[in-house]
């Protein structure tokens, strides 16, 4: 928007309600806000001056003090914010930023780690029962080999020939005599 | 007769799924970090364009040969590292010892720059981004002191996520947050590399290809945005001038064989579980010209997104400069645009030249914001993360960018780790019934525990240590050992029919002139290049110092000699392998020649050439 005389009224008005506010009497009048050295930039200074004294001006401290209170609702009245509507001289406070209670980073590296840990449980317990099986799978296989690799033997079981121990024929072994008498 | 089934597994080792995942896994540890933020930079600086000679001259007479040498080792010699030097000789044991130092060494400080990029990616969920607020400082009148005079992206790289110490000599604390990430990248790692190359092989279709689709998004953006063209043009301008500097001709010649992880075991432990009838030829040109064609696709979202921030930072001084100017002229608003900006100011140089002068004002040259070229961890996190916050939608790009470099990381982690496992899978470190799990388990805890000296206020000049001292000139001297081996030692007759056995076709004239003659011969000239180019001056580091007088500058400083003595104790102790190695074998025939009734095996397979 333009500036022009309307926008220099605004601006009187709005320093009048601050010194209004800050100061609580209500003396002051738009009429008390002089503007002067007004330039293209749109930039100017200006002073207030005390009416019930005299004509005099107004401290600057107080005039700071005021603004420096009413700063928000200055540079809303102008749709401007602290860069673009400067005051020379009055810095301005800066809010913290907002800080939520637990750290967002926080939250999400717990998302992160939940889902690694059960991963890695997933794929250990699926390794513990792959092996079980496995295992279970090769005492089986070994059994059969067995199995098979008896039978293909000479159709004796090896294993029943070591066992039993030789057997006395009792007909042949009957009586003492070992020769037989000519 | 036995009845027994016929096992699917030969000899019990593992085997890729398919032909697609193995090429993938060498594609994945070759493109890493270093594709990103490494090659870009040495095309800017040595002159655009014309880099691209002596990279492709590189790649022709030493990447793509030593990579096919390494390939065709493993998948011959069917064993890791260790196990295949062995095999060719024991006295070249220690050349297969030597990679899995080197292995070692990379994973452990590897995994910790991977931790910096998952802290960033963690702390991308916020809005704002931590790193383009500076915090206030403590009576809240101003900003902290540290992040005004630098820039809340520095402040927050270094003081936010490293928490940097002055000096290296100075430890600092332990830090937490570092420490939680740490833990969570080996778990992560853990849970990739758990069974070898039966997890890997799952992982590496998201962590390789995942890069691309990344970079394709980051392409498209990044030419939509302003004073790309300016970033893209100054990036690929070529300056034959250049080329007469011996030292583009060494930067393009270890780009190439660092970028293509050459001499570190992975490859050959990853060609090892490749059936013997593959064809390695084709594989190696391959993942030579992927890898290559990676750095080049990459260059050009990088640009982009520096031409567009310099241009942001040139407007933003313009801006500063007219502002300053309309308030002390007094002029109307919008009356100096950035168009008419060196009319103006002449203008009001040849009336009120005492005004402008009093003014002090910066002088903007989009020449010098471009110039500013930055390489490392400097670019992913201190540049691109200043870029990122000026894109519309920062958090999104943000998170892609960081998951990227998480993935491009975790890819070549896998080639590391693999590296440092088949070896110790062979040498049956522990019982064959043990299950690899816990082998694997065994390796990601000790890896961890030795990382975390990396997350002290100081971790990350030693994790610079590590990057030029352990990674670079060991592999050099191995990769020379491993030619000269293969060539002379094997003979490069018997080597070439194995190839032929492998490939079903005859080797071609280029394999044997550069495996014997080129390639040695290169790696020697770029050994004693870079090593007489380190020599020149004695190591130093630049430190963030906050108390420094030239404070945002980094404060040089050299390198006390303890430490000194550990860089090169780094940098020795792989290749000293290799003759230590030598001398054990030596010693030990020795003593067996002097007792003849014990037949040694060892005579064999040295003879072995004769078969």
């Amino acid at each position: 928007y333009a500036w022009d005389d309307n926008e220099e009224y605004l601006f009187k008005a709005m320093v009048a309600f601050a010194m209004r506010r800050y100061s609580s009497k209500s003396t002051t009048q738009i009429s008390n806000v002089l503007l002067c050295n007004v330039t293209d930039r749109v930039s100017f200074w200006f002073v207030v001056t005390d009416s019930s004294k005299n004509v005099t001006t107004v401290p600057g401290s107080e005039v700071e003090a005021a603004i420096r209170m009413n700063r928000n609702r200055i540079n809303n009245a102008f749709l401007l914010s602290d860069k673009t509507l400067q005051f020379l001289k009055i810095t301005s406070t800066l809010s913290p930023p907002v800080e939520p209670s637990t750290p967002v980073w926080l939250i999400v590296f717990g998302v992160v780690l939940c889902l690694i840990v059960a991963g890695i449980l997933f794929l250990v317990v699926s390794g513990i029962q792959k092996h079980k099986k496995k295992n279970k799978d090769s005492t089986e296989r070994e059994n059969l080999e067995e199995k098979v690799e008896v039978t293909l033997e000479n159709g004796i079981p090896c294993e029943a020939l070591d066992l039993k121990p030789g057997h006395i024929n009792g007909v042949f072994a009957a009586d003492d005599e070992r020769f037989t008498s000519l | 007769l036995s009845a027994t089934p016929e096992m699917p597994k030969e000899d019990g080792r593992p085997k890729w799924d398919n032909k697609f995942q193995y090429i993938l896994s060498c594609i994945g540890f070759a493109v890493g970090l270093g594709n990103v933020w490494r090659f870009p930079y040495l095309c800017q600086i040595h002159g655009g364009g014309a880099f691209l000679i002596p990279y492709f001259i590189a790649l022709l007479f030493e990447g793509i040969p030593l990579l096919h040498l390494e390939l065709a080792l493993g998948q011959y010699l069917r064993r890791g590292s260790i196990g295949a030097w062995n095999t060719i000789s024991p006295y070249l044991g220690g050349v297969g010892v030597g990679s899995w130092m080197v292995s070692v060494l990379v994973s452990l400080y590897y995994n910790t720059v991977l931790t910096w990029v998952m802290w960033y990616f963690i702390n991308s969920f916020q809005e704002p981004l931590p790193w383009s607020v500076c915090p206030l400082n403590e009576n809240r009148t101003g900003f902290n002191e540290e992040c005004y005079e630098s820039t809340a992206v520095n402040y927050f790289w270094y003081r936010k996520t490293l928490n940097i110490t002055p000096d290296i000599a100075e430890s600092g604390k332990l830090q937490w947050w570092l420490i939680l990430c740490l833990a969570a990248c080996w778990l992560i790692v853990y849970l990739c590399t758990i069974r070898g190359i039966e997890s890997t092989g799952k992982a590496i279709y998201v962590t390789a290809i995942f890069p691309y689709l990344v970079l394709t998004i980051f392409l498209i953006q990044g030419l939509t945005l302003p004073g790309a063209t300016e970033g893209l043009i100054y990036l690929f301008t070529p300056n034959l001038n250049t080329l007469k500097n011996p030292r583009v001709w060494l930067d393009a010649a270890t780009q190439i064989f660092f970028s293509l992880s050459l001499a570190f075991g992975g490859l050959i432990a990853f060609a090892s579980y490749n059936p013997t009838k593959n064809d390695c030829e084709k594989d190696a040109v391959t993942v030579a010209i992927v890898n290559s064609m990676t750095s080049l696709y990459a260059s050009i979202p990088v640009f982009s997104v520096l031409g567009f921030k310099a241009t942001t930072a040139y407007w933003d001084c313009l801006d500063r400069n007219i502002i300053n100017i309309i308030n002390e002229f007094d002029l109307p608003e919008e009356s100096i645009m950035r168009q008419n900006y060196t009319s103006w100011i002449s203008f009001l140089n040849s009336s009120y030249p005492e005004k402008i002068a009093g003014l002090k004002l910066k002088s903007c040259d989009l020449q010098e914001f471009l110039d500013q070229s930055v390489s490392g961890t400097g670019l992913a996190f201190i540049v691109f993360t200043q870029a990122i916050i000026l894109m519309p939608g920062s958090q999104a790009w943000a998170i892609l960018f960081f998951i990227m470099l998480f993935s491009l990381g975790l890819s070549s982690m896998f080639g590391n780790i693999e590296g440092v496992f088949t070896p110790l899978l062979e040498l049956q470190i522990i019982p064959k019934s043990a299950p690899k799990e816990l082998l694997s388990g065994i390796i990601c805890l000790i890896s961890f525990l030795i990382a975390l000296s990396f997350t002290l206020g100081s971790g990350s000049y030693w994790i610079d240590i590590f990057d030029r001292y352990a990674a670079s000139v060991p592999l050099l001297v191995i990769a020379f050992f491993e030619v000269i081996g293969v060539v002379y030692i094997y003979k490069i007759k018997r080597f070439s029919k194995d190839v032929e056995w492998m490939t079903g076709r005859k080797l071609n004239l280029y394999w044997q002139i550069a495996w014997r003659f080129i390639s040695p011969l290169l790696l020697l000239i770029v050994f004693m290049a870079f090593v007489t180019l380190q020599m020149q001056k004695p190591p130093s580091y630049t430190a963030w110092n906050p108390k420094y007088e030239g404070f945002p500058m980094k404060e040089e400083k050299v390198y006390p000699p303890w430490i000194q003595a550990i860089c090169v104790l780094l940098a020795a102790l792989p290749p000293v392998c290799v003759p230590l190695v030598a001398l054990f074998h030596l010693v030990k025939q020795k003593r067996r020649s002097k007792d003849p009734s014990s037949a040694s095996p060892e005579i064999f397979s040295c003879q072995g050439a004769n078969n």
